[in-house]
């Protein structure tokens, strides 16, 4: 096909992905249901080999369409589904707006051993200690950064200035929403990210996506022996060089008719620059270079992917041995474990599995989620944390649970997530206002939806906290409520393995209904 | 500024009010004489949400009594909390919806519904089923979640709380009606109308660190007080309030308190709940401060059964 219709397809496709992407991460106010979100991320190579790799199901098998859709069309995946890929074409054409040698590219040779280095590294280091190059590099986890830590905030000033001029109106629809930043060393990363992407592909085309992306290494792997590609016609071309010079990808070597197929991103743009319609995107008639496909380089990629494999079933042996909370209830609020989100199952199982894309961090509408600093340790930055002094966790919310399209966090339904006790609270008699103030307060039983915060009778007519750890479910809403500074004086220590708390307890009330008015 | 100064006389002119009330004993001076009606106080029970308070209203006056044309209304449910209406942690919405359609039939031009919820505000607002109800009367349900929408004022006679951040609107609108519902409360004993207050002001961590009751007490003092208190006693929390765990907490009591003085109202609403008034800190501190009275024999009631 030497259509420009390709390259249009192309365009049509990428819009309607990063536009669903974007909204997906700026919904603030939670209109997408969370079916579509999962639709909308369904293909999203990394998310859904993690969740492949934990389920184990078809419910997650959009990497494999990927994989397939790979061999069959090459790296379409990075020009038409990648969001942060078509972030960096739009990105490109910014720079030839700006200088026009931005936007000629022409061919240069590949970074093959930085390239295959860092993919080799990711994999090792994946498969030895954890997640965190996955996490640091997984293109979807990057621009999930990169919406919820620099574009959302920017929409939320955008909302609350047109909500300000709504109201002069009289016009309620849109509310004010409060812009908060997250601790400054979690930006760290994204902003160094930011920089870096930023100027590639400003500059460069896709050059990030051709030296550093694991996925993208994977993928051209793969792509060497797509089906699909482009391919010249010697007969038509007449040298120009306007293919090589449109390829953001500078993978096309015109002098000697080449094209580097694992650096193609199938983006169709020398097809349509072609003037003399040389160059075509169809099946590869002469495998001219099959005889060049390193074995060995393959082979190990495969011995890679199996061992990644086959760490979940590891993880999972482990995920027994993980001691159990140190009980020490006298600590000012000095807490023993972090509080994980619901859904995670246990600290470890989570640091393994989450990329830090910080969908559930943008999508929680209590802002309790935040990026953790050192949580976690070094290598869990960014990854979410329950900050309860930012909020709570709603006693009728799953949606972290259901959104997470790693399956860091597994879906639960809500039942069962109100009896997923991520934490326990713990009292500390010498903060609290009732004693120090002898002035009633009660705001963290009045929060707890289970009431495992409750009232006893204290000196005169006053009440002061009590506690039951085993209807607890760790919300954080009595920590949240708890009006005493610097120290609160009740807070939930995390549950390092997730548990089941006791269903409350209710028994009939002795009043009953009045037949007379009482005064 | 303007208001501000406003404000800040009108307070004076309160406190002296009120001074001359503790002096004296003229509670009678407080109450507001809006209204034809010979009754301070009427309690309906045994019919609907709806139907008693369109009963109750009419013998305090009828709407109008408090409602002018034009004016600008805001009613003040208690939506405070993620639960479904059968569990009363929140106002019943078909009252908050009967109460808006009078407003409308006595000529308000606009009515106004909010609460400065604990839970999530989107889901309160909707799961309380009260906003549905309120847009479907044809009220302005308005967001209340944000610190942008809070005004300070001065509460100079104050004891512990001298100053507030009050949602614009109630500085705004022309008449408040407050809509609470009775509930047990796990620490001050019951929630109603007085407490109900605490869903305008934006820093209510500041009540519960500086002695709640005063707190409570001390901004009844505001001069912008509500012309109606509409208690909702239909399904009442009678343990584990203010919000609840289950049916079990809750009690039908198909009843309705209507009154101009919130101190009387919810010393009656405090003996639905079964609860002493006189153990009810803040009721007692504001009946001292003149804020209403607490003696129901001294009242001329009104009650109703349907």
């Amino acid at each position: 096909m030497t259509s420009p219709f390709l390259r249009r397809f192309r365009i049509f496709i990428a819009a309607l992905v990063f536009i669903l992407t974007l909204l997906t991460f700026i919904d603030f106010r939670y209109l997408i249901p969370v079916k579509f979100i999962n639709g909308v991320l369904f293909l999203q190579f990394v998310p859904s080999l993690l969740k492949f790799i934990n389920l184990k199901t078809l419910a997650a098998s959009g990497f494999i369409v990927v994989i397939i859709l790979t061999l069959l069309t090459g790296r379409t995946y990075c020009s038409f589904l990648c969001p942060l890929g078509i972030g960096q074409d739009i990105n490109s054409r910014l720079g030839g707006r700006i200088k026009r040698k931005f936007r000629r590219f022409g061919f240069k040779k590949p970074h093959t051993i930085i390239r295959y280095g860092l993919l080799a590294i990711t994999l090792i280091v994946t498969i030895i200690w954890g997640i965190y190059m996955v996490s640091l590099l997984d293109p979807y986890s990057i621009f999930g950064r990169f919406v919820t830590y620099f574009i959302k905030p920017l929409v939320l000033l955008l909302n609350n200035f047109v909500e300000k001029i709504l109201i002069r109106f009289n016009i309620f629809t849109l509310s004010n929403i409060r812009v908060e930043g997250f601790r400054l060393m979690t930006y760290a990363i994204p902003v160094v990210f930011l920089f870096l992407i930023g100027l590639f592909s400003l500059t460069r085309g896709r050059l990030y996506c051709n030296m550093i992306c694991p996925v993208g290494t994977l993928l051209g792997l793969l792509s060497k022996i797509s089906l699909l590609r482009i391919r010249f016609d010697k007969d038509k071309c007449d040298r120009c060089g306007r293919c090589s010079l449109s390829c953001k990808s500078s993978c096309i070597d015109f002098l000697s008719y080449n094209i580097d197929n694992s650096r193609c991103v199938e983006c169709f743009n020398c097809i349509t620059n072609c003037p003399e319609k040389a160059l075509s995107y169809g099946f590869q008639m002469h495998q001219s270079r099959e005889e060049e496909t390193d074995h060995g380089k393959r082979e190990f990629i495969t011995g890679s992917l199996m061992l990644f494999f086959g760490i979940s079933s590891r993880a999972k042996s482990q995920e027994k041995k993980t001691p159990l909370p140190v009980k020490h209830s006298t600590v000012k609020e000095s807490k023993t474990f972090p509080v994980c989100p619901p859904g995670a199952r246990s600290i470890e199982e989570f640091n393994k599995n989450c990329t830090a894309c910080s969908l559930c961090i943008t999508a929680c509408p209590d802002n309790v989620l935040r990026p953790s600093v050192r949580e976690y340790g070094i290598m869990g930055l960014m990854q979410p944390v329950m900050d309860y002094h930012k909020g709570f966790c709603s006693y009728n919310c799953n949606i972290c649970t259901e959104i997470c399209p790693t399956n860091a966090l597994m879906p639960l339904v809500l039942e069962a997530k109100k009896l997923t006790q991520i934490g326990k609270v713990i009292f500390i008699k010498d903060n609290c206002i009732v004693k120090t103030e002898k002035t009633a307060c009660g705001a963290c039983s009045e929060s707890c939806p289970t009431k495992a915060v409750f009232m006893v009778p204290y000196e005169g007519n006053l009440v002061i906290p009590e506690t039951n750890q085993d209807i607890c479910i760790g919300c954080g809403h009595c920590e949240y409520a708890c009006p005493t500074t610097p120290y609160k004086a009740i807070y939930i220590d995390g549950n390092p393995v997730h548990q089941v708390a006791s269903k409350p307890v209710s028994t009939e009330s002795e009043i009953t209904t009045p037949e007379e008015f009482p005064f | 500024m303007k208001r501000r100064d406003f404000f800040n006389k009108s307070l004076q002119a309160g406190m002296a009010a009120g001074a001359a009330v503790a002096v004296g004993g003229y509670e009678k001076l407080l109450l507001p004489s809006y209204g034809a009606s010979k009754y301070d106080m009427v309690a309906v029970m045994g019919g609907g949400p709806e139907s008693m308070f369109d009963l109750g209203i009419q013998e305090l006056g009828g709407t109008g009594a408090f409602v002018g044309k034009g004016q600008k209304v805001l009613v003040k449910p208690n939506i405070g909390w993620d639960v479904i209406p059968e569990l009363a942690a929140n106002t019943n919405p078909m009252l908050v919806k009967r109460v808006i359609e009078h407003c409308f039939k006595a000529g308000a031009k606009e009515v106004y519904v909010l609460d400065h919820s604990i839970d999530n505000w989107l889901n309160t607002y909707k799961n309380s089923g009260i906003e549905r109800a309120a847009k479907s009367a044809g009220a302005k349900v308005v967001p209340a979640n944000s610190e942008s929408y809070y005004h300070e004022i001065e509460i100079p006679a104050g004891v512990r709380l001298k100053k507030a951040k009050v949602h614009e609107l109630l500085l705004e609108t022309d008449v408040y009606i407050n809509v609470p519902v009775v509930k047990d409360h796990n620490s001050t004993r019951m929630s109603c109308s007085l407490k109900n207050s605490m869903g305008l002001v934006w820093d209510r961590g500041f009540w519960h660190a500086n002695n709640l009751h005063q707190c409570i007490a001390d901004f009844a003092l505001f001069e912008k007080k509500p012309l109606l208190n509409v208690i909702d006693c239909y399904n009442v929390i009678v343990k584990h309030g203010p919000r609840g765990v289950s049916k079990e907490d809750v009690v039908m009591m198909k009843s309705l308190i209507l009154t101009t003085d919130w101190v009387a109202g919810d010393t009656a609403a405090a003996m639905m709940l079964g609860a002493d008034p006189e153990k009810i800190d803040y009721l007692t501190i504001a009946y001292k401060m003149g804020l209403g009275n607490m003696k129901l024999d001294s009242l001329n009631i009104r009650r109703i059964k349907m």
